[in-house]
């Protein structure tokens, strides 16, 4: 954390504030979008493709349905898969990072050729061919492919972490006077590698909400009526050239939002480490 | 120290040989879940028990794991990958024709994260925490965000359907033009990571004594940094290159399906969308491959170039 009266890291203050309104625009999805996501074209939707108009503020698609209304329910897939996969994905690397850093031996070494084998692979590849074990394609895969390609980088992070922190003065005399394990790892050892965990998992969300969009763009993740940011662009690509707004705004809404994520990333690693935290 | 290095890259190479054999029992075992009872599945429901007896036979799925395993490690280490399920093909063969669009794309994608990610953070360092690296770095994390498949709609977008300068999407026999998009797409994302470790490794040398040293004599900045900064940054730098293979290989899938690129990764969407298994973890096992042996010729490199991790891979 910066020190009193030093300045506040200017990317983070972006990058939350984007996260705000994002995280905001998915839960007022209902309230804000001024139609039905699903409604094809009817009488309140005349035609598709409608460039964007004060009726449509980002236009109509290929089925006459209004893209801003998308846009926004797209969102609460994006951050649900982002952030539902990460609490997971941290959930299960931490503890297996704690156990392997701490007690080392033969855990720690099959975790670190199981990491290698993982890490071997480019990861929206290993996505891929993950989902392709699957019977259907779904949402469901995605969530679980993410997860079990996520707690990899978790654990090596908090592994790192508790091997420095193991050999240091305090733990060894809270190990000195009896502590137990559990206390000592909880009390003494998680604490502290808290920062570098938050930055790891802050950059995990961003990484999964893209490998969603990915995935879903490549027909391999959500399939309708499920809406996602990706299979929106799919569907913009096919009328590129006549109606640019189907695929311009649905993957304007995901960068935003993930330069929000990876923003806050940046800044907290900028915070917490004083050898890069001085350079901005 | 002939001998010392000798052992350090026996070792780095010894240390492949898990990998490898846990990336081979990953590829074996997602391909035998996603197989399920392909004899089945290739001959439809009211398939000739025969005909489908003598596919289970020939991919020898009466056989326990393990041997399986084995064997099919033996044929991977003959070339042997199997046939696709769609039109009987040997893999390695629907494979090596794809490759070399990939590897053209992969090429011209590092070469402009070079040439655009050098310049850019050699230009911020020089100048730094003025504007200008400001307005550079807000660019290579923007560059870095940016989802790869949605850039290449937008690149499309203005450069081909607008402007009309070149080809929407394509191969069109291997000419210059349609490259030049899918290269741009590919290379945004490891261009700004370029940046980004241009400038900071610049910064980092910066620190050192020669270079107030540099400056004491009265040089300028520019030749401060280009001649005594860059020289000594270059090795992360060069890592972070070669690493980039990695980066491509990821956006390879995307950029290739927003282009109809033929390449692998297009390859790769197609045969999982039709459930033709052997064709894609073929591919998903060339990829690995690729990048695995990708990160030890980084190693290698970075062995040979800088002397100090010799010191520190002895220990």
């Amino acid at each position: 954390m910066p020190p009193p009266g030093s300045r506040v890291h200017r990317g983070l203050v972006a990058g939350a504030a984007l996260l705000a309104v994002f995280t905001l625009a998915a839960v007022l999805a209902p309230w804000l979008a001024p139609h039905d996501p699903l409604a094809v074209a009817d009488a309140s939707t005349p035609v598709a493709l409608q460039p964007p108009s004060a009726r449509h503020p980002l236009g109509t698609d290929a089925l006459g349905r209004d893209i801003l209304a998308r846009v926004l329910f797209g969102g609460r897939v994006s951050l649900a898969v982002g952030v539902g996969v990460e609490l997971v994905v941290v959930a299960l690397g931490s503890v297996i990072g704690l156990l392997a850093g701490y007690y080392g031996g033969g855990l720690d070494a099959t975790l670190m050729r199981v990491t290698d084998v993982v890490m071997a692979f480019p990861s929206l590849v290993l996505a891929i061919g993950l989902i392709a074990v699957f019977e259907a394609p779904g949402l469901a895969n995605v969530f679980v492919v993410l997860i079990l390609l996520g707690w990899t980088t978790i654990a090596r992070v908090v592994r790192g972490t508790v091997l420095t922190l193991k050999s240091l003065d305090y733990v060894q005399a809270a190990r000195a006077i009896g502590a137990r394990d559990r206390t000592i790892l909880l009390r003494h050892v998680l604490p502290n590698a808290l920062g570098p965990l938050l930055v790891a998992a802050t950059l995990g969300v961003g990484g999964n909400m893209v490998a969603e969009a990915g995935l879903s763009f490549l027909g391999l993740g959500s399939q309708p009526p499920t809406i996602s940011w990706g299979a929106m662009l799919a569907d913009g690509q096919s009328d590129l050239m006549t109606a640019p707004w189907a695929a311009v705004f649905p993957g304007l809404a995901l960068l935003l939002a993930v330069l929000g994520v990876n923003l806050v990333g940046d800044g907290l690693r900028d915070q917490l480490d004083p050898r890069t935290g001085g350079e901005r | 120290m002939t001998g010392e290095l000798g052992r350090i890259l026996a070792g780095r190479v010894g240390a492949l040989v898990p990998v490898l054999l846990g990336v081979t029992v990953l590829v074996w075992a997602m391909s035998a879940l996603a197989l399920g009872d392909p004899a089945r599945a290739s001959m439809g429901q009211r398939a000739d028990p025969a005909a489908v007896e003598r596919i289970r036979r020939e991919l020898e799925l009466d056989r326990p794991a393990p041997v399986r395993y084995v064997r099919w490690v033996g044929r991977l280490v003959r070339g042997d990958l199997g046939r696709s399920l769609r039109d009987r093909r040997p893999v390695t063969a629907v494979i090596a024709e794809r490759l070399p669009a990939t590897v053209r794309l992969a090429l011209a994608a590092t070469l402009v994260s070079i040439a655009v990610g050098v310049p850019v953070g050699v230009v911020a360092a020089a100048r730094r925490r003025s504007l200008l690296d400001h307005a550079l770095m807000a660019g290579a994390v923007l560059g870095i965000s940016t989802p790869v498949f949605w850039l290449g709609m937008m690149l499309s977008l203005v450069f081909a359907v607008w402007l009309g300068w070149l080809p929407v999407s394509g191969y069109g026999g291997g000419g210059w033009r349609h490259l030049v998009l899918p290269a741009l797409t590919l290379g945004a994302l490891h261009t700004g990571v370029v940046a980004r470790m241009t400038r900071a490794s610049l910064l980092e040398v910066a620190r050192q004594e020669f270079l107030q040293t540099a400056r004491a004599k009265g040089l300028s900045e520019l030749t401060v940094v280009m001649k005594h900064a860059f020289r000594n940054a270059a090795i992360p730098v060069v890592t972070v290159i070669g690493l980039g293979l990695a980066n491509l290989l990821v956006g390879a899938p995307l950029t290739e399906t927003v282009f109809a690129w033929p390449g692998l990764g297009r390859l790769l969407v197609v045969s999982v969308d039709q459930r033709d298994v052997p064709v894609a973890m073929g591919v998903v096992l060339v990829f690995a491959l690729v990048y695995v042996l990708g990160s030890l010729l980084v190693d290698l490199v970075y062995l040979a170039v800088d002397p100090r991790t010799r010191h520190a891979a002895a220990r």
